[in-house]
């Protein structure tokens, strides 16, 4: 079913979870989201994770992120474990490996699009100039907007410039380009892409647009809470190539 | 700045009028905290310091007639300071423009020396020149009140004879803080003067030549005063000692002490509680707050906040309104304590009086608010903490609707779309709407519990005057008479009934509980001054035994059927076993009545009367006051309008005075309630509101969703406030109770009218405050942007 062996390459892997289940609910109105997952990830790469809606990908993201906690299994992020780490491990360990890109962009409302940025270089260790970070996605003009003032494709490169300013070791983007046209979506690509070559980030893309998984070094196909696939690309297609 | 402190000051703009509106029901408490405490404080202190500065006694022993080397035995008491003996007694003063006779003190001071003991404070003319007897000292209150000032001569009778006086200083003193004639309450600075004579003037007067009636003593740090106290008895004894007491058991100190009491308790009771409110009500706001921003917690803990640091944003929401709630209350309080001491020195006459406000006072106010609101903050943190970031992100579960119970069906079925809305969310979201119900119950419970007290206030005037009380005037005479002075008085023209009363002072003991105060000797079945229970059915007297007041029997905490010890201190100064046979609802003071042949024959005289009580054809009153006046029998005469009167301005002063400003603070707190739950309804719903809008649903369609909500809301809060207030009013009567008043809490209709009548109206404000937000609600940014 999977031609992944959990014991390859197991320690230049980043991640690495096994038999990762998590169940929402109770009794006859569970739902199983995630169905025993084995994974592991190397260090440096853009992954790509594809599947249908309700498929169980946010969920294996926030999960990974340290943003939630999985039913059963074991996940690694490097040689420390996650599901054992108390809330203030993991607290932690998003405040110093993690950057997010949710797929609601998430913005807080009562801040600008600079201060958004500012809420998470505040408390980052080497952090990127806000307007540095705001430049990068295009947006050095909109610095003083607020979220109500901004297009949701607006909105969404704010929360990119927010999750990349930290310079993280791992950038986790649920649905990054979903609310973009063509162009400013090859944009986000091409920051998510500089930010892997430059700082080494390892990028996480949970995505619908079949298409980005060219510029991936890993292709994800996930299924009914459990992975059906995973092919490594040979050759990686620059953003600007790819067929939106 | 940080941004999330800028996050904090936009929020607190957003949120701005109902941070005002807890902001100032903090204020109030902590206005209240502020200005009892400095009151309490001021009171206590500046007696404090004025009674050592002039030396008060710390034992007054008052004595029939003692030679003046009796004095000198005194001192050798252990634990006795210092000694003085002075002559003191009661006189009349005649004014031409007043046509009641009035009732002076008559006090000495030393001839050549300043007084060891009780000194006076001189405020205007001078002292006393002992080369010349017709001087004498006058009490400046009762001169101000008949513009009477140094230079003028006054008329006083002494012991039957009148002699003219010439007034040379205006004067206060320490054992005249609170100033009655001897049986009222409250204080009337136009019918009652004490005056200063040198000793040898007063000796002559009172025929104590070589001789004092009264001792005073002061005492050592490590006296024990119940043994001095019965050291001086036994040495005053063989010269009719009249028994000594402590300077708790003088008048003047009793009254002040009363007060200071008074204030203390309802300074422990009430600002608290007007604090819970803040703090409840801070509570609701932040959680609320806390709910609708779930999403903005869990982005912070996505991005590594801790916990701390995301509790730590809110609480400096709470704190920050918390404390400037908590300052502007302090300032105010300072302002409302300055006017209260003005208020004060119309009743008590300090020579100074300075509203203090110690730093402490400001750190107890702010801190007392800060933790009140934290206490409602913390619980909402801890919600804070719980929620793990993932869960906290995505946008909080539609509530579910889907259950809904037969009789809630029905009634859908006949309403409109707006209107099922409303149904539905007040019958699922049953926590939510508790809370709001709560909330507004409590508000309107203080406005029924303040407004109930306020009614028990006049209350206590009514009963004691128009129930207990059904004379017009109450004679009372030099000492003790003949009982054909009473056939005397009913023979004069306009008098309609005369009800002889004997008083006598004494002392009433309960195993170690004491009260110092008189025994009121009442006929069998009196009719114009009567004892009532607590239906206000008249009680007769009987012979075997006493009658208290409720709060004399708590006080010697003495049940009917048990035996109360009764030390006369006149005449032979029998000490009596007497059985309780009833209590008696008395409002005011603390009496105790016999029938008075009973008492006569106890104190074995037979037939006298100490005074009496007159019901009079109000046509022809001016003549029987100028008949009254000159009969050297009458002592003073009290008119039942004027005590009325007085007892009014007493209790509208001081302590009683406060309830003007709480129930202010009431109304001002259930406003801030139900506004503040207008707005919370409306910044939860916006998003609704907004949908509806954009759906076709006009302004008044979409604000009648959520002020329907609100109606149904304040609909079921209005019987809880009821009950809640119903059972508030009775702590709070109980603080405002004193020796000198009880107040009953009573739950008169239109108490309960007034605040339901509060209640709406401020929902009606509220309501159109929100509609009118509601109307201007920007569809787009309201769909856009979730706060
Ligand atoms: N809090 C929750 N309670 C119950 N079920 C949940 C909860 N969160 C997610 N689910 C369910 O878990 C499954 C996986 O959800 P998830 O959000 O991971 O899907 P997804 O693959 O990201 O879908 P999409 O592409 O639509 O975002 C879905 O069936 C969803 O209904
Ligand atoms: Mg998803």
């Amino acid at each position: 079913m999977t031609n992944v062996d959990p014991t390859t390459g197991s320690l230049a892997c980043v991640y690495r979870t096994e038999g990762l289940t998590k169940v929402y609910g109770e009794g006859p109105a569970a739902v199983h989201a995630l169905r025993g997952v084995d994974l592991a990830l190397p260090g440096g790469e853009i992954v790509v994770l594809l599947g249908p809606s309700g498929s169980g990908k946010s969920t294996l993201l926030n999960i990974i992120g340290g943003l939630d906690r999985g039913t059963d299994g074991t996940i690694w992020f490097r040689d420390q474990e996650l599901s054992a780490m108390s809330d203030a491990e993991l607290t932690h360990y998003r405040r110093d490996n993690v950057g997010f890109v949710f797929q609601f962009y998430n913005l807080m409302p009562s801040l600008t699009a600079r201060e958004n940025v500012e809420l998470v270089t505040e408390i980052a260790k080497d952090p990127m100039e806000p307007e540095e970070a705001l430049a990068l996605v295009g947006l050095h003009a909109r610095l003083d907007h607020f979220p109500a003032q901004l297009s949701g494709g607006e909105q969404q490169r704010v929360a990119i410039a927010r999750a990349v300013a930290k310079r993280p070791r791992v950038l986790f983007c649920d649905e990054p380009t979903g609310a973009l046209d063509s162009t400013t979506g090859r944009a986000v690509l091409k920051v998510l892409k500089g930010v892997n070559e430059t700082l080494g980030t390892t990028v996480l893309i949970v995505t619908h647009a079949a298409a980005t998984a060219g510029m991936a070094h890993r292709v994800i196909h996930f299924a009914d809470g459990k992975i059906r696939k995973i092919r490594e690309n040979e050759t990686r297609l620059d953003p600007d190539k790819i067929d939106w | 700045m940080n941004p999330l402190d800028r996050k904090l000051l936009r929020d607190l703009w957003r949120i701005k009028g109902q941070a005002a509106a807890i902001g100032a029901v903090i204020a109030v408490g902590v206005l209240l905290l502020v200005m009892m405490t400095g009151l309490v404080r001021s009171l206590d202190e500046t007696r404090q310091a004025y009674y050592e500065r002039y030396r008060l006694a710390e034992v007054f022993a008052p004595v029939t007639r003692a030679p003046e080397n009796v004095i000198g035995d005194l001192p050798a008491i252990p634990g006795v300071a210092a000694t003085e003996g002075r002559v003191a007694g009661y006189a009349l003063v005649d004014l031409d423009s007043v046509d009641l006779p009035i009732q002076a003190r008559i006090v000495s001071l030393p001839d050549f020396e300043a007084p060891r003991l009780n000194d006076i404070f001189l405020i205007a003319g001078r002292r006393l020149d002992p080369a010349n007897r017709d001087e004498i000292l006058l009490l400046k209150s009762f001169a101000d009140a008949h513009d009477i000032r140094p230079g003028d001569a006054l008329r006083v009778t002494i012991r039957g004879a009148q002699r003219a006086f010439s007034v040379v200083g205006l004067v206060q003193a320490p054992e005249f803080l609170y100033v009655t004639a001897p049986g009222e309450l409250a204080p009337d600075d136009e019918r009652y003067a004490v005056i200063w004579m040198s000793r040898a003037t007063a000796g002559a007067a009172f025929d104590m030549e070589g001789a004092f009636n009264e001792a005073l003593l002061s005492l050592t740090r490590d006296a024990r005063e119940p043994a001095v106290l019965e050291a001086v008895d036994r040495i005053l004894e063989p010269y009719g000692g009249l028994g000594a007491y402590g300077r708790e058991d003088h008048l003047s100190d009793r009254y002040v002490s009363e007060e200071i009491n008074g204030l203390r308790a309802t300074s422990a009771i009430i600002p608290p509680l007007f604090l819970a409110v803040a703090a409840f009500l801070l509570y609701i706001v932040i959680s609320r707050m806390v709910q609708a921003e779930r999403e903005q917690i869990g982005l912070m803990k996505a991005f590594g906040y801790t916990d701390l640091e995301v509790g730590a944003h809110y609480f400096k929401l709470i704190l920050f309104i918390a404390v400037s709630g908590a300052i502007l209350g302090c300032l105010a309080g300072i302002a409302a304590g300055r006017a209260m001491v003005v208020l004060y020195l119309q009743f008590y006459k300090f020579p100074f009086l300075l509203f203090e406000l110690r730093s402490s006072s400001f750190v107890l106010g702010i801190l007392v608010s800060v933790c009140a609101a934290s206490a409602g903050g913390l619980l909402v943190l801890r919600r804070v903490f719980a929620l793990t970031p993932a869960v906290a992100m995505r946008p909080p579960a539609p509530a579910d609707y889907s259950r809904t119970g037969g009789v809630v069906r029905k009634l859908t079925r006949i309403l409109d779309q707006p209107g099922r809305m409303v149904v539905r969310r007040v019958t699922r979201q049953p926590a939510l709407m508790g809370g709001a119900v709560l909330g507004i119950g409590a508000g309107m419970a203080l406005a029924a519990a303040m407004t109930s007290v306020m009614s028990g206030f006049d209350r206590t005037i009514d009963v004691n005057f128009n129930v207990i009380d059904r004379s017009d005037l109450t004679v009372s005479f030099t000492d003790p008479k003949s009982d054909k002075t009473i056939l005397e008085l009913q023979r004069l023209p306009g008098v309609i009934e005369v009800e002889p009363v004997r008083n006598v002072s004494a002392v009433l003991r309960n195993g170690l509980r004491t009260h110092r105060g008189a025994v009121e000797g009442r006929i069998a079945t009196p009719r114009l001054n009567r004892a009532v229970t607590s239906e206000m059915d008249a009680i007769d007297m009987r012979e075997e035994g006493v009658i208290l007041s409720t709060s004399l029997a708590d006080k010697l905490q003495i049940r009917p059927g048990e035996t109360l010890t009764v030390e006369v201190r006149e005449g032979r100064q029998p000490v009596l076993e007497l059985p309780v046979f009833g209590t008696t609802e008395s409002l005011l003071g603390s009496p105790a009545y016999m029938q008075i042949d009973a008492l006569n024959r106890a104190l074995r005289e037979p037939d006298r009367v100490s005074g009496a009580a007159l019901r009079i054809d109000s046509a022809r009153s001016d003549e029987i006051y100028r008949t009254l006046k000159d009969m050297p029998a009458v002592a003073s005469v009290s008119l039942k309008d004027e005590t009325r009167e007085s007892l009014q301005e007493l209790m509208d002063s001081g302590a009683g005075a406060m309830r003007y400003v709480m129930a202010g603070i009431a109304f001002v707190i259930t406003f801030g309630i139900v506004y503040n739950s207008a707005r919370i309804a409306q910044a939860e719903r916006e998003r609704d509101l907004a949908s509806l809008r954009v759906l076709g649903f006009t302004k008044g369609e979409a604000a009648f969703v959520l002020l329907g909500e609100l109606a149904v809301v304040m609909f079921v809060a209005l019987p809880v406030g009821a009950l809640l207030g119903y059972a508030l009013s009775f702590g709070i009567a109980a603080g405002f109770s004193s020796d000198l008043y009880q107040i009953p809490a009573t739950f008169g209709r239109s108490d309960f009218g007034t605040a339901v009548l509060a209640v709406l109206a401020a929902s009606v404000a509220s309501g159109w405050l929100v509609k009118r937000d509601v109307d201007r609600l920007e569809l787009v940014s309201a769909l856009k942007a979730r706060e």
